[in-house]
């Protein structure tokens, strides 16, 4: 039996739902050519961001990836300003000056996305130490992929976080591809979470298109940084339903029945059968989420649509604090 | 400004300074390898067994222990990448490159997070974080722990940067440059460590993006950048024998540039020399006399000259090292060439 709040579970339905709407309409949007740029749609491994998130509370922090949306809507950030953002205006969550790869909401604990390849992974840690001298209850959640694993930065922070026994979680959301390359061909160990015994820390398998095995085990280490125990890798298995980018045809690198045997395992109709089956919620309220969600996605691309592209303003705003406007602009033909 | 300055050498001010801020804010605290060193033997009376590699942090870990003064693994991607991550999350860490050539390692986390965060981020996020790293050649290290690249910083929208030339400079500029709420890199010199001059006791700063003029001129401007502001002053020194009056700036700061400071010595002496340690190429010096040139140039009565290092590795043996790093005689030939003589 379930032991989760009904509440908890409607946040975890609504949240990996909203995920899959966001992800499908971002990528919508991106064909239809009314963002500026691409997107990397997580749709497939919402059980992952949504179940460690839902440990997580606003002072706790996460670092994410280029295939980040997930992790931003688990951790609180509003998909209207997610959306503006895709479409570039000065509502979006970084006043259109980031894109699809680096939202971030510092009042929600969410650092950012970042478009390099693991190279978030050590902020965590960064923030992890913050907490642990301030002696703040707070964990940091370092996002990466099975690409990003390959990284030596990770290896860095790996080692860091468990010699100052830091409060992080680090999750490698193993989706199988880097790019087009697969886990099985760049990653020298069977699992990623093997790893961790090189780091003296628990390494972890969850199932990542279950999302009460990854809420369970992330619970565990969240638990455990929480205490002062020190690191945890969690190895989220798991598969993106799309290409790398909104322009990659993932069938060029893999079959239709492997395709076919991950989509079985979906996530979302993996929680409805369990809370259906266990009766913990109706089928008419998860309907009804569904709707909500499908309304939300509307506003938001209206909400984007409608708002105001930056203006030129916005080029010199933010590269610093404190910086002379004409050192900066000196020099680049800019005019007076 | 104060009346308790004493004598002492900059190793010393950047020791005191990297103290006072540390006693003036609890957010401050340093990381880097070997800060104090033998960590974790202090149940063996082990503490503070380097004290910094140029002993630069001598004695902090006993004022304010393991916790803000930090020994890291051999690992300067990873903690220069918590370094910015604690900043993010509200830390003011100062963080130790021991050597600038070392950047290699790490310059992903300073290249695409500390410098970037803020504006890709749309301004919601500060990174007051401090690194402090070392330059210069003339000490037989070699290519891997003697180059000058503050140029690498300079170019990076994001970074700013500052090279303190004396001790009253190194306190002021790292005091300023930990109470910033930007990401600065701070060059420390290595011959400049045992250098002497007078500091005020108490904390002050010096503002980031301002040069000085040392010695006011009117036949000549001589840039100088860290220790090359010394061979400055003492080609300085020989050109007045030959009735050659130079104007010395110290530049101190690599980002921002301090171009006013600069075009108005230029359009009061005529002739510019910039005298840089760096290589040549896309260089701090290039840098201003570009600007000097699309500003000023009908100011000009010569044409404006570089005095660098060779576009080459720092080679080992003395008397190629000692070709390699600019000095007074190069400095004078070229302001020779500049005035006409």
């Amino acid at each position: 039996m379930l032991e989760i709040t009904q509440e908890k579970l409607l946040w975890m339905y609504r949240t990996m739902t909203t995920i899959r709407q966001f992800e499908e309409r971002a990528l919508a949007e991106v064909s239809a050519r009314r963002t500026f740029g691409g997107s990397h749609s997580s749709a497939g491994q919402e059980a992952g961001p949504t179940g460690i998130c839902a440990h997580l509370s606003p002072q706790d922090y996460i670092a994410s990836t280029h295939r980040g949306h997930g992790h931003c809507i688990a951790k609180g950030v509003d998909p209207k300003l997610m959306m503006a953002e895709l479409f570039g205006r000065a509502t979006g969550s970084n006043k259109g000056k980031g894109g699809s790869m680096h939202i971030a909401d510092m009042s929600k604990g969410m650092l950012g996305a970042n478009g390099v390849v693991a190279a978030s992974v050590p902020l965590a840690v960064g923030a992890a130490l913050k907490a642990k001298l301030r002696k703040e209850d707070a964990v940091a959640v370092a996002f990466f992929g099975d690409g990003g694993s390959n990284q030596g930065i990770i290896h860095e922070s790996m080692n860091l976080a468990s010699i100052w026994k830091l409060p992080v979680i680090f999750v490698c959301e193993n989706n199988q591809y880097a790019e087009s390359t697969p886990a099985e061909y760049s990653v020298s160990v069977r699992n990623v979470a093997d790893r961790a015994a090189g780091y003296g820390m628990p390494g972890v398998i969850a199932d990542g298109m279950d999302i009460f095995d990854v809420y369970d085990k992330a619970g565990a280490a969240v638990g455990r940084a929480r205490s002062g125990q020190g690191p945890t890798l969690l190895e989220c298995k798991t598969y993106r339903y799309y290409g790398h980018f909104a322009g990659d045809n993932p069938r060029s690198y893999r079959s239709e029945e492997e395709e076919k045997q991950w989509h079985a395992k979906d996530p979302i109709q993996q929680f409805r059968q369990r809370v259906l089956a266990e009766k913990v919620l109706p089928t008419g309220e998860l309907d009804a989420v569904d709707a909500e969600v499908a309304a939300l996605m509307d506003e938001a691309v209206r909400f984007a649509d409608a708002s105001p592209l930056p203006g030129p303003e916005g080029l010199y705003e933010d590269v610093y604090v404190n910086y002379p406007l004409e050192a900066l602009r000196r020099g680049a033909g800019m005019g007076a | 400004m104060t009346t308790t300055a004493r004598e002492i050498r900059y190793r010393d001010a950047v020791n005191e300074a990297l103290r006072q801020e540390m006693q003036r804010d609890p957010d401050v605290i340093i990381l880097g390898e070997d800060i104090a060193g033998g960590a974790g033997r202090a149940q063996q009376g082990i503490v503070d067994a380097w004290g910094g590699p140029f002993r630069t942090t001598q004695r902090l870990i006993q004022e304010f222990g393991p916790e803000r003064v930090r020994d890291t693994p051999i690992s300067e991607g990873g903690f220069i990448g918590a370094a910015i991550g604690a900043a993010a999350a509200g830390l003011r860490p100062v963080a130790e490159l021991m050597f600038v050539d070392f950047v290699g390692v790490c310059l992903d986390q300073l290249l695409n997070n500390a410098a970037k965060m803020r504006y890709m981020y749309g301004g919601q996020i500060t990174i007051p974080v401090t690194i402090v790293t070392r330059i210069g050649a003339g000490v037989g290290s070699a290519a891997q722990h003697s180059e000058s690249f503050y140029s690498i910083f300079a170019h990076i929208p994001g970074l700013k940067g500052v090279v303190p030339s004396d001790p009253y400079t190194a306190k002021g500029l790292l005091t300023a440059a930990i109470r910033d709420d930007d990401p600065v890199v701070l060059f420390e010199h290595k011959k400049l460590y045992n250098r002497t001059g007078p500091v005020p006791q108490e904390a002050y700063t010096l503002p980031i993006g301002k040069a000085r003029v040392l010695k006011p001129g009117k036949d000549i401007t001589l840039v100088g950048i860290s220790l090359m502001t010394w061979e400055c002053m003492a080609a300085a020194e020989a050109l007045a024998k030959e009735g050659v009056d130079a104007e010395v700036i110290d530049l101190l700061s690599v980002s921002p540039i301090d171009y006013d400071a600069v075009l108005e010595s230029v359009r009061k002496t005529h002739r510019l020399v910039v005298v840089d340690e760096d290589t040549p190429r896309c260089s701090v010096a290039s840098e201003i006399i570009s600007i000097v040139a699309e500003e000023a140039l009908d100011f000009l009565d010569a044409p404006p000259r570089k005095v660098t290092a060779p576009h080459t590795p720092v080679p080992y043996s003395r008397p190629l090292e000692k070709l390699y790093v600019p000095d007074a005689a190069r400095i004078v030939a070229a302001a020779r060439a500049a005035v006409g003589r």
